[in-house]
């Protein structure tokens, strides 16, 4: 175990992964040279090469599309969007294409492929680059979506996902870049795709969350429990495919469930968690799922209002506390 | 002019190259009348007219070399070496299809021949095609990707960013343009500013060339020109072909916007029956040959319709396989 940040995790998953399997490359805008806008890819060009390390021109949806055509000629492309917000422009390679190939071809070919994409909101940079777009690669057959909270699960998975031989969303939250933690030094150390972790114990309240939602959940649990609150935070780590049996058997467990997502709550991935525990066990619930959402507003700039946009700390304590107190 | 087309190919490979296009008018004008039954559903645009660009193209590239396509690709498809019964069974979305009935007529995908696919977004196929050329280059493979797509492809987004990819990586990727002059119901020249697409790769420092995309023998030493310019060199390449459609966009389109006058002079340029007339003048083949030719090509259109009629529909089961490893 070392302890390390999320940007290093990450960092080292590539190092690692890159050594391990030489059709392992990296493209993405100012990744090589520059070390990647937000210092992930930084050493690879060094270590690696100009041959494996890729700088590309602006084009989001032909960054994908080379992706693609390179995964079914056999490499094992990891390709960095700049921010999730130019996954936009790319939404025709990854949805028409990347999405469909293997299926539409009749399982023939596959696309071991990695996009990472940092994201989020918090940063005061307003409306295009603020966004949490989880739920649009969510509702799309065909890829997996992960989603990691902690330097750890940031290695493990990034080595699953590059490893994997379907297509991933690898989402990176950018206020998470710095944050800290244990990681283990086994190149082997891998986290499994489709598989979310229960991140603190508890009893009375099952939150559920993912990524730097996760990290608030945490903290909101710890100051509950000086109140006398037991929560359970159940980190989803994997958005697609849903590990609906660690987190319906939390909620089995408490009866009370708050969803935490940072994304819109229109169409939001609480909605969805909401209905599958709705369907599966509506007889155990003791209140109704409550969910802490990030507000149907575009970001705005200025910080003091850009707070009220995003769920915090106490967005989450209040919501556990009305579905143990029955106000809802 | 007795000698012209033994200049270029052996006899044989002449005639391959009509049965070819025969092949291809046979199988496209069979699944007209497959469609009018009610046997192939969904979006049907047939090739008629457009087929000495497939088989021309196709034989100057290695068997080694990508193809891609459009959705207008049944004949590339074949021509590279699809079993025709499978093709038409996949129109017929039967289980038995080259996508086992899951892509239908825009979609045909064969990897054992490095048919790398038909895509039905248009101007999808230009990084793909790309991207399967750097994974040639990345692995040392003595191979190119020959990218096919239509004149309405060239406005879009990804074929400049391709275009500017391909050249500033150094990737062996042959563009080929089907220029039919029209994208759907649009003229060329009510949708480019420049019309003439081939000159639009000097902003790419890219070479290309036009081609009379109605003459398989001139489409063939194009490409085969090109392909190798491409090999040689490890950049890309581009070739304009000008052509013709004879029905319209999809069977769903009279093509009422191209006047009957049009028609008639590509109906004159039928490459068809202009290279049989061609390779009977040069004595290349005898009437009888060319009738052989073509009995045999409706004999195997013949049992690809048989065989598509006879064979199962996908399960209700399938819907959930072959989405993920």
């Amino acid at each position: 175990m070392a302890e390390m940040t999320y940007r290093d995790a990450l960092n080292l998953a590539l190092k690692e992964e890159m050594r391990r399997d030489p059709s392992v490359f990296v493209l993405g805008e100012d990744v090589a040279l520059y070390e990647g806008s937000f210092k992930v890819t930084r050493g690879l060009l060094a270590e690696f090469g100009e041959e494996r390390v890729k700088d590309t021109p602006i084009s989001e949806n032909t960054i994908i599309g080379v992706s693609v055509g390179a995964a079914m000629g056999g490499l094992r492309p990891v390709a960095e969007l700049m921010t999730v917000n130019f996954a936009l422009l790319a939404m025709d390679q990854i949805v028409n294409h990347m999405g469909k190939i293997r299926s539409m071809f009749g399982g023939q070919t596959f696309l071991p492929m990695t996009i990472r994409m940092p994201g989020g909101g918090g940063s005061q940079l307003a409306a295009q680059h603020s966004q949490s777009l989880e739920t649009y690669f969510m509702h799309c057959p065909g890829m997996h979506v992960l989603y990691p909270a902690t330097p750890a699960d940031a290695k493990g998975l990034l080595k699953s996902a590059i490893r994997d031989n379907n297509p991933v969303i690898f989402l990176e939250h950018e206020l998470l870049y710095n944050s800290k933690g244990e990681v283990p030094d086994d190149p082997e150390f891998l986290v499994p795709i489709g598989r979310a972790e229960v991140k603190r114990p508890g009893d009375q309240v099952t939150i559920i969350a993912y990524a730097r939602m996760t990290i608030l959940a945490l903290q909101a649990a710890d100051e509950l429990a000086g109140e006398g609150i037991s929560c359970e935070v159940v980190d989803l780590r994997s958005l697609a495919p849903l590990d609906m049996e660690t987190f319906l058997s939390s909620v089995r467990a408490t009866g009370r469930v708050v969803v935490v997502e940072e994304c819109w709550r229109t169409c939001g991935l609480g909605g969805e968690i909401a209905s599958r525990i709705y369907d599966a066990c509506f007889d155990v619930l003791q209140a109704p799922v409550k969910r802490v959402s990030g507000l149907d507003v575009p970001m705005p700039y200025s910080r003091k209002i850009e707070k009220i946009c995003i769920p915090q700390v106490e967005d989450i304590k209040g919501a556990v506390r009305d579905v143990v107190s029955g106000r809802y | 002019m007795q000698t012209r087309l033994r200049m270029v190919l052996p006899d044989q490979e002449l005639l391959k190259l009509y049965e070819q296009m025969f092949l291809s008018r046979e199988f496209e004008e069979r699944c007209a009348e497959q469609y009018a039954k009610g046997h192939i559903t969904g979006f049907l645009h047939l090739y008629s007219g457009q087929e000495a660009v497939a088989v021309g193209a196709t034989a100057g590239l290695h068997r080694d070399d990508y193809i891609l396509s459009a959705y207008r690709e049944h004949a590339q498809a074949i021509v590279r070496g699809a079993d025709p019964r499978r093709v038409m069974a996949e129109l017929f979305g039967k289980a038995t299809g080259i996508c086992k009935g899951k892509g239908g007529s825009m979609h045909l995908f064969d990897p054992s021949l490095n048919f790398m696919g038909g895509y039905a977004i248009v101007g999808g196929q230009f990084p793909i095609s790309v991207g399967l050329a750097f994974s040639a280059k990345y692995r040392g493979e003595d191979r190119i990707s020959a990218c096919f797509f239509g004149d309405g492809a060239v406005n879009q987004g990804t074929f400049h960013e391709s275009l500017n990819w391909a050249q500033l990586w150094q990737l062996p990727v042959l563009f080929i343009c089907e220029n039919n002059f029209y994208g759907i119901g649009t003229e060329v020249h009510r949708s480019s500013a420049l019309a003439s697409i081939h000159k639009r790769t000097c902003g790419y420092d890219i070479p290309s060339e036009k081609v009379d995309g109605m003459d398989v023998i001139a489409v063939y030493k194009a490409v085969k020109y090109a392909a190798e310019k491409v090999r040689e060199s490890g950049r890309p390449y581009f070739i304009e072909a000008t052509t013709y459609r004879f029905r319209g966009h999809s069977m769903a389109d009279p093509a009422k916007y191209r006047s009957v006058a049009e028609h008639e002079v590509w109906k004159a340029r039928d490459p068809l029956p202009n290279f049989a007339k061609q390779l009977l003048e040069e004595g290349i083949a005898t009437q009888a040959q060319l009738e052989s030719i073509e009995a045999r090509c409706r004999q195997t259109v013949d049992e690809a319709v048989t065989f598509a009629e006879e064979s199962p529909w996908p399960e209700d089961s399938s819907v959930y396989e072959d989405i993920y490893v």
